[in-house]
């Protein structure tokens, strides 16, 4: 039987520039702007689908395969 | 996804832009733009502004993507550190302050209007069309020039980065944009001192 891989986002929080677009696009709300500092990823939410990594102006966010 | 009112910022945005070639004391309202995530910031500790309301970001994320004009590539490394984003900062209150000796100067009588918009800091071009006298102040006017500078300057470097890279690229190094996250990180800071000792 084959698994399915899990992927998410991961944001690099020290160059995350907090401007939202990330947040605009995400279809299930998963990726949120945490107090006007970073973006903060649900990880219970996200799908990894990578909306919000190929909207990101600044390419900090990153679609990652999550190991159980 | 639906719709919201603030979707279509993008549209004060653009009449703001177009207002400055017809009369450049529309300029002034462009303190708006300034101000508003100023105290959003201050006052919220978020970046709603940039989050939900930059009409100028929405230009850029509809002209790169629904129109397609960006190459969507990402942005090198160095226009993303914080030497680059606090420098630009930096540069740009320098020149802020240029302008606003600029301006004093004429309201002191020692300076004559100058009636051009100077696009990156550097090229002077003719604007006289945009002034027809005024019941202010020669040096109102001359505040509106140097604002109104400053603006267009910042969209022509925005569209320049649309193109090249991703289409909201100038958010990453937005002056407002910083100047907004790092209010929000002092503020969010010092909140988390007060619960700490509470």
């Amino acid at each position: 039987m084959g698994t399915r891989i899990k992927r998410r986002a991961v944001v690099d929080d020290t160059a995350c520039v907090a401007c939202g677009c990330c947040a605009k696009v995400c279809p299930l709300s998963a990726i949120q702007i945490w107090r006007g500092v970073r973006a903060v990823v649900n990880a219970d939410k996200c799908v990894g689908c990578g909306k919000c990594a190929k909207e990101c102006p600044a390419s900090v966010i990153e679609i990652q395969e999550v190991r159980p | 996804m639906k719709k919201r009112w603030y979707d279509y910022l993008w549209i004060v945005e653009l009449t703001y832009l177009v207002l400055g070639f017809f009369n450049i004391l529309f300029a002034w309202l462009g303190l708006l733009f300034f101000f508003i995530p100023l105290i959003i910031a201050a006052v919220r500790g978020t970046k709603g502004y940039c989050n939900r309301y930059c009409g100028r970001g929405q230009i850029f994320g509809l002209l790169g993507g629904r129109f397609g004009l960006s190459r969507k590539k990402d942005i090198p490394r160095w226009m993303k550190s914080k030497w680059f984003r606090y420098g630009f900062l930096i540069f740009f209150f320098i020149m802020f302050f240029q302008m606003l000796w600029n301006t004093y100067l004429v309201f002191a009588g020692a300076q004559d209007l100058r009636q051009v918009v100077t696009l990156l800091w550097t090229f002077k071009l003719p604007w006289n069309w945009a002034y027809h006298g005024t019941l202010f102040h020669p040096g109102a006017a001359q505040f509106a020039f140097g604002f109104y500078s400053v603006m267009l300057t910042s969209t022509v470097l925005g569209l320049v980065t649309m193109v090249l890279f991703k289409p909201r690229s100038w958010c990453v190094y937005c002056p407002m944009g910083t100047m907004t996250q790092l209010i929000c990180k002092a503020k969010n800071r010092k909140d988390h001192t007060v619960t700490e000792q509470n």
